[in-house]
């Protein structure tokens, strides 16, 4: 089912026909609207006029998190307070959080988007959503919330935490949509488990996943240990919220509203421009937003697009699934090696998902990349081939998987540093130049 | 007829043995046996205690990771040919030993050898068969 095909489903050259013009306002309202703009766009000697064709985009300067957090909390916006309906804003987990604001347009055309997202990820009017995003400030609550009644769903406004109240309530309302993070419906999984509820007998069918990076085998356990079909979403509180992008059910690649976002990839060291197929940061252009535009958003997050035509009838470019964060890849003698990847490795084995981080180091002129390796309970064993067996298992995997060496050390558990929030992954020791 | 031994993940770093076993002393915990099986980055300390569950209690809270193994405790006559009358019915009955080691007890004669089998049960079955003298938990516990 296609929600809008009118915008999923139009030629690439009316698509762009459309996102120019919009472009070309959008440009000029940022200009006059917001002074970071006006001195960002004076400092390169850009105008709102240069604008003449999509590719014209490339001569104005990104925009970074950092740019929008000095914007805190409201320079950032296009309009006045009393056109804002609403606010959300990022985590603010690294600083001072990012603050979105909406208008009563901006909050009808996300309404739009996530009815095409749930549509798209396979949900109907027939269906009974339990969301289980966090409502508040974070776009997931709701953002999902205003799709799902959008589409004539049933919405359950569940929130998160209280999983045990989250498995009853699938007991009872019968839940066929469970939107959440990925790891919180693994959760979810285990906590029905422990309560002695079948969870694979439930008529839930369908997982809409997101706001979180996460590798297709995690994708194949939540399929296997909830029974359903789990799609993923993407959207960034700076861009929009939920609502970005979505897979349909053909699970081949996010596909972009192009109608309202323009993407770019670039370089994530030089900035330049790449093309379709190439992989680099996701940047995004907002073309419809009134509130909180953003002109040329640097993501940090790393994939390629795809603008072939989809076996689902919709034409709009698809992006691959998040690969990793620009942040924390890592060049190991000339591989690109993004610790997602190495996670999923580690996901894929039976034992449970170890503690992990990755040291980077040069011996002589060459990089040297060790994995070190918590040994939990589960993988431990009193005999040393066992683990030895382990040890060359996770490194041959690797290995094979992203065409380096290196080497795996097993360490003791709570050795590696954890920190709040974020796990950090990676220590590059390195000496920068 | 088992006896539980303890083994201990333990990184090859200076100080971790020492560190184990102090905290063995500080929790008045005797061991009676003890092994350390060692690669090139870790290695595995195999203890068998008079308290396998304080032991296990102290060391986890203390932060490793650890495995409860049941192995065979078999006394070895000291002369030509012990070890060989307890090996030789193994072999024959398929079974492989995983690892052993031996210790001495303090009243003297006779030495002790730890097994590990993947199979425990049937080990004892096969050693029952033999004359060899297998020592209870309790027993090796106690030495």
């Amino acid at each position: 089912m296609i929600w809008n095909e009118k915008y999923e489903c139009m030629s690439r050259g009316d698509i762009e026909e459309l996102q120019l013009g919009r472009l070309k306002a959008i440009i000029h309202t940022v200009y006059e609207k917001i002074p970071f703009y006006k001195n960002s766009f004076d400092r390169v000697e850009v105008k709102p006029g240069d604008i003449k064709s999509l590719s014209d985009l490339t001569k104005f300067p990104f925009i970074t998190k950092s740019d929008l957090r000095e914007g805190y909390p409201f320079k950032m916006f296009a309009v006045p307070m009393q056109d804002i309906v609403r606010i959300h804003s990022s985590s603010g987990t690294t600083g001072k959080p990012v603050v979105a604001g909406y208008t009563r347009k901006d909050i009808d055309t996300w309404a739009e988007l996530m009815a095409r997202t749930l549509v798209c990820a396979g949900a109907t009017g027939n269906d009974i959503i339990q969301n289980a995003y966090g409502y508040g400030l974070f776009t997931g609550g709701l953002g999902f919330h205003y799709g799902g009644e959008r589409i004539g769903a049933t919405v359950i406004p569940a929130s998160g935490g209280n999983t045990m109240r989250q498995v009853m309530m699938m007991q009872d309302f019968g839940s066929t949509v469970l939107t959440a993070t990925p790891s919180y419906s693994l959760y979810i999984g285990e906590v029905a488990a422990e309560m002695g509820v079948d969870i694979r007998e439930l008529p839930l069918r369908l997982g809409v996943l997101g706001a979180e990076p996460w590798s297709d085998s995690m994708r194949k356990e939540i399929e296997g240990k909830l029974n359903i079909d789990a799609l993923d979403i993407y959207g960034l509180t700076e861009v929009i919220g939920p609502g970005v992008s979505v897979e349909c059910e053909e699970k081949d690649g996010l596909h972009i509203f192009e109608d309202h976002f323009i993407t770019e990839i670039v370089d994530p060291d030089t900035g330049e421009s790449l093309p379709y197929g190439e992989t680099g940061e996701l940047v995004f252009t907002t073309l419809t937003k009134e509130a909180f535009p953003v002109i040329r958003f640097r993501t940090k997050d790393i994939t390629s697009l795809n603008p072939d035509p989809c076996e689902c009838g919709r034409t709009l470019v698809r992006m691959a699934r998040i690969s990793g964060r620009s942040d924390d890849m890592l060049i190991i003698r000339g591989v690109n090696v993004f610790p997602s990847q190495i996670e999923s490795i580690l996901m894929n084995m039976e034992e449970a998902e170890p503690h992990y981080e990755l040291v980077v180091d040069k011996r002589g002129v060459l990089d040297e990349l060790e994995l070190r390796v918590e040994v939990s309970e589960s993988i431990f064993s009193d005999e040393i081939g066992k683990l030895e067996a382990i040890q060359s298992k996770i490194q041959n995997e690797i290995e094979s998987v992203l065409g380096i060496s290196l080497k795996v050390t097993l360490v003791e558990p709570k050795t590696i540093e954890r920190s709040e929030g974020k796990a950090k992954r990676v220590k590059d020791l390195r000496a920068k130049e | 007829m088992k006896v539980k031994q303890i083994s201990v993940f333990l990184e090859n770093k200076c100080g971790r043995l020492a560190q184990v076993t102090q905290i063995l002393a500080e929790n008045d915990i005797n061991i009676r046996a003890l092994s350390l099986a060692d690669t090139m980055d870790f290695g595995i300390l195999r203890i068998i205690v008079n308290d396998v569950e304080k032991a296990s209690n102290v060391l986890r809270s203390a932060g490793y990771t650890l495995g409860e193994t049941d192995v065979v405790a078999v006394e070895v006559p000291d002369r030509p040919g012990g070890l060989a009358n307890i090996l030789s019915p193994l072999w024959r009955a398929g079974l492989d030993v995983g690892y052993m080691y031996a210790f001495v007890q303090s009243s003297g004669e006779n030495a002790i050898m730890i097994f590990r089998f993947e199979d425990p049960d049937k080990a004892i079955e096969v050693l029952k068969g033999s004359s060899v003298r297998i020592l209870s938990g309790k027993e090796v516990y106690q030495l």
